[in-house]
């Protein structure tokens, strides 16, 4: 019996990019658009069920080392391929409709299954030269999917700025591995570990470098102080990519982001010589979740309010890092797993809420709160499924954001970091106050004039219903995800 | 699976209205919400639990227990069962749910089914809340009432309804994080590996704590009792932070305010009773001065407040915040009749105050108006509505042989038989409270229902329809069943509360030699 290559997850995605662009190669003049949609599609969902398949049948037990120790297969990287899987899955299915009278549509699932594959190997990556790498083909075709209605003045902006922002932070990030490798003189993430058992040296060095590594994480994860380019490039960039870039790369880059700090950075060597990085991402999650949600509360933009939520849920999920000490491996995997949890559920509802404002822009609605008012009384199934996504995002439980979100603000409370668990309530309160604007526009305002919603988006349709499914499945069926969660972050603290 | 089927039947229905058409949603939520009604009434017939829910002995009816999740080293279970304290409350919520939904025929127009079905959701919701026996599935049920609350103000409620919903949604859901944070912090303090509810209060009686955030027990178990307390006084709610209530009751459209001021208030009450005295009650009786105090201001303030409105809709939200005070007293009192006497108090005001909004709506929806001074002698046009409201001031008052009577009769037993210093002193002054009901209920029913005949609005009086009398002769019927007969739910009262009062016997560690002040 021959057993499947602990990659597969990667290359399934990578092979269905490839076959996107062969086909469209052979048949250059016939437009394929439900050929390339379903392919992708089925790469996308083979590699989710392929990731749930290894998490269930105990393959993340243990660290399957590739390419000699730069990547490694294990659960955690298994967990965040399920998420980018599912999150594209959504995707490519909602963009069927969304791109019903684009050109290049191979190039678009190309592209996003490209992004897809650096999104799960920056899961896998174990060295700072595939985080490096993975993260670039990661942001690459990001920068391409943003910019993709190439008349549309917003998107090109969107992607420009989103482009610049990149390009700076990761020539930071370069020079953080730069000054990392100087100091300690390997690049792989358990060798780094290891080189600070004789002692670490220049610690000045280190310490800057990894503060300049957090830039680049911050980057992709839309968190302070790297977050400027996420509303422009979620406002402006087609909304089905909005919702791949605010869910699937968020996820990947925290994915990358706990596995370099735990494993490279013990907290237990670092914190008294180097930099005590669990401040730094203290500070970072207040600032963060605090920054985003007021500025989510001022919005009048449905997109932008999102993309600014979306900054301040980037901050709840950084608590995680935040709270962890050192030596408490199960109160660290607590944590840690709650947000790891509270990125699954939020690829669901984060997703939806996206591919909703999708819909919306493929009728024609605007994209404000005020052209909201009254989309009930037109498409009241598609509104279900916003308002469960809407007030699982503000935790409440009509889906699984409300476990995740207490689960988390219960670990940060088990660290002994009330504190920060407070800050996050007082959130979490606000952001209840902007979620429901959405939802009072849509269900209690009357609607401005006649409002005729034209076509039959099938596509659209079941990739929002199929997000507000799992949301709502996700509050009653938490067990699994729970319990993979916290076994992925128990990997991390051996 | 007793419960689970109520919950279930409760949320098919809530789908199968939604799902009707406008025209036929109401009757079809009426006649589906008697399935809950029946089955409750079939539960207290059957009911075998003694003793409480949290304490060892306690033996729960209808009891299911399941895990659900695990995180980390806890388990979080799928335990839900009814002991004395619960079951009335059961029984008050599928009653009152379906008396509310019937008072929604006549004044509720517009996207019937959508109303319906919110109802039955957040009665299912609330049938979830009195039965739930782990912290998570019992926060799940609580939060989830804010959902239907929130659409029920919000699309069907009056002029400044989107203000009064979000008012109403960001305020108690401040509250609920308070306390979540303040109880996680005390479940971390105790070496348990669940989120049970009768596990928890067990450690906390054993006194396995650790030194959690440099708070000894004491400290910790201080700090988590008003982070609790804050969050349930909101609900109940509490002067100072009674605010929300005013605007939510005003606002809402009747048969909202009528599951608000019966049922809703009530979670308050009833988490106070479950966690803060139940779990810890020795904080609690460190503190009850201040507690009594908060308690007799409530009952003071909010009567002051209720004399001095022209709405008797708002009349009668501030007379809840007084009534809500009462209950509070009953539980600081801390004896047998205390505890009883407040939680025989909930029911009796969810079926009191349900019966005066659904009167207030009634007047409310042949008049179209309910300002005290633009009504007078309705009583020549509306005899049945006017002898019923009669009946409900009167139960309000207290006056025997209706249940307010029974309620507030046992709560100021128990006060004036209260351990923690000035007890008299605070019941007498509560009892005060009852002098400023008679007087602005009187004043009230004099100027609205007796006296000349003259309405200052555009529309003609009429009798009340026949669907909407017969909820309030209904409600006041049970009035009087219950305060003639109050054994019907009192005996399993009590029989629910006296452990808590033994437990506390043992447990009082006295602050300052047993005085305070």
């Amino acid at each position: 019996m021959t057993e499947l290559p602990p990659l597969t997850p990667q290359f399934v995605l990578a092979g269905a990019a490839l076959l996107v662009l062969g086909v469209d190669t052979l048949t250059p003049d016939s437009r394929s658009n439900t050929l390339l949609a379903g392919i992708s599609a089925a790469g996308t969902l083979l590699t989710a069920g392929v990731a749930a398949w290894f998490l269930s049948a105990g393959t993340g037990d243990f660290q399957f080392v590739q390419f000699d120790g730069a990547l490694v297969v294990d659960a955690l990287s298994l967990f965040f391929a399920f998420v980018v899987g599912t999150v594209a899955t959504l995707v490519v299915v909602a963009s069927h409709d969304y791109l019903e009278d684009q050109e290049h549509v191979a190039e678009f699932y190309s592209l996003i299954l490209l992004a897809a594959t650096g999104m799960t190997l920056m899961a896998s990556a174990n060295s700072l030269v595939t985080v490096f790498i993975s993260l670039e083909l990661a942001s690459i075709p990001s920068y391409v999917l943003v910019s993709y209605l190439k008349t549309d003045r917003g998107s090109v902006e969107a992607g420009l700025k989103y482009f610049l922002v990149g390009a700076l932070s990761s020539a930071i990030m370069v020079y953080g591995i730069s000054l990392v490798y100087a100091s300690t003189g390997v690049m792989g993430l358990q060798p780094i570990a290891e080189s600070f058992g004789n002692g670490v040296e220049f610690t000045g060095v280190l310490g800057l470098g990894v503060v300049m590594l957090v830039g680049g994480f911050a980057f992709k994860t839309a968190s302070v102080p790297f977050h400027f380019w996420a509303p422009e490039a979620y406002e402006g960039a087609p909304a089905p990519i909005s919702a791949f870039i605010s869910s699937a790369s968020k996820a990947a880059g925290f994915a990358v982001l706990f596995r370099v700090f735990t494993t490279a950075f013990p907290l237990e060597v670092i914190t008294g010589t180097v930099v005590d990085w669990s401040l730094l991402f203290a500070v970072l999650a207040v600032v963060t979740m605090t920054l985003g949600n007021f500025a989510a509360a001022t919005q009048d933009n449905v997109k932008r309010m999102l993309a600014y939520s979306s900054i301040g849920h980037a901050g709840y999920v950084l608590i995680g890092l935040a709270a962890v000490q050192s030596g408490a491996g199960a109160e660290n995997s607590f944590v840690l797993g709650a947000s790891m949890m509270h990125l699954l559920v939020y690829g669901f509802m984060n997703t939806g809420a996206f591919l909703f404002v999708a819909l919306a822009e493929y009728w024609g609605v605007g994209r404000t709160f005020e052209d909201y008012n009254g989309l009930a009384e037109r498409a009241p199934v598609a509104c279900v499924a916003m308002t469960v996504f809407m007030f699982s995002l503000a935790g409440l439980p009509v889906g699984g954001g409300f476990l995740s979100k207490y689960v988390l603000f219960a670990g940060a409370v088990q660290s002994g970091f009330a504190w920060l668990a407070a800050v996050a309530a007082i959130n979490s309160a606000l952001s209840l106050f902007y979620y429901s604007r959405v939802v009072k526009a849509i269900w209690i305002e009357e609607p401005n004039g006649d409002l005729s919603l034209e076509g039959q988006p099938t596509g659209l349709y079941v990739a929002v219903l199929a997000a507000a499914v799992g949301t709502v499945a996700l509050l009653v069926a938490f067990d699994p995800v729970a319990q993979t969660a916290n076994h992925a972050a128990g990997v991390l603290f051996g | 699976m007793m419960i689970e089927a109520l919950i279930g039947v409760t949320l098919l229905s809530a789908f199968a209205v939604m799902l009707a058409p406008d025209k036929v949603a109401g009757k079809l939520a009426a006649g589906l919400s008697l399935l809950p009604v029946a089955g409750s009434v079939w539960m207290y017939a059957q009911f075998d639990g003694s003793g409480n829910a949290l304490f060892e002995g306690g033996s729960l009816a209808f009891e299911t227990m399941a895990r659900w999740i695990t995180v980390g080293p806890y388990t979080l279970n799928w335990h839900v069962g009814i002991d004395g304290i619960s079951m009335p409350l059961v029984v008050l919520s599928t009653i009152l749910t379906t008396l509310a939904i019937m008072s929604a025929w006549t004044p509720i127009d517009k996207r019937e089914s959508q109303f319906y079905a919110l109802m039955l959701l957040m009665e299912a919701s609330l049938l979830g809340v009195f039965t739930a026996l782990d912290f998570f599935v019992w926060f799940v049920f609580w939060e989830f009432v804010l959902v239907p609350m929130y659409f029920l103000i919000g699309i069907w409620g009056g002029p400044r309804r989107k203000y009064a919903a979000i008012k109403f949604f960001v305020y108690t859901n401040v509250a609920s994080l308070v306390m979540f944070i303040g109880f996680m912090a005390l479940v971390f303090g105790l070496s348990v590996n669940t989120m049970d509810m009768p596990a928890i209060a067990q450690a906390i009686a054993a006194g396995s704590f650790d030194t959690t955030y440099g708070l000894g027990e004491t400290g910790l178990k201080t700090v988590a009792f008003f982070a609790m307390f804050f969050g349930f006084a909101v609900k109940v709610p509490t002067v100072p932070l009674h605010t929300w209530l005013p605007d939510a009751h005003v606002q809402a459209p009747t048969p909202a305010s009528v599951m608000l001021a019966g049922v809703l208030l009530k979670m308050g009450t009833y988490a106070l009773l479950r966690f803060n005295f139940t779990m810890l009650p020795g904080v609690a009786s460190d503190y009850a001065v201040f507690i009594a105090a908060l308690a007799v201001v409530s009952v003071i303030y909010g009567a002051m407040l209720a004399l001095a409105q022209q709405d008797l809709k708002r009349i009668v939200a501030y007379s809840s915040v007084s009534s809500m005070g009462y209950v509070i007293l009953g539980l600081v009192a801390y004896n047998v009749y205390g505890l009883g006497g407040a939680t025989f108090q909930m029911v009796a005001h969810g079926l009191i105050s349900g019966l005066m909004f659904m009167c207030v709506g009634v007047i409310y929806n042949t008049a179209h108006t309910r300002m005290v001074g633009d009504l007078s002698g309705i009583a020549d046009k509306m005899p049945v509505t006017a002898a019923v409201f009669v009946a409900a001031a009167f139960g309000y008052m207290g006056l025997p042989l209706m249940a307010g009577f029974a309620g507030e009769l046992f709560i100021f037993l128990g006060g004036f038989t209260a351990e923690f210093a000035y007890a008299q002193l605070f019941t007498a002054l509560a009892m005060f409270g009852i002098v400023i009901v008679a007087g602005y209920l009187l004043f009230a029913m004099q100027r609205v229902l007796f006296g000349p005949f003259d309405a200052d609005t555009d529309y003609d009086i009429v009798p009340a329809a026949v669907h909407d009398t017969v909820p309030i002769v209904t409600l006041v019927v049970l009035v009087v069943v219950l305060g003639t007969v109050p054994d019907v739910f009192y005996d399993m009262i009590q029989d629910a509360v006296t452990p808590m009062v033994d437990a506390m016997a043992s447990a009082v560690v006295p602050l300052f030699g047993g005085e305070l002040l």
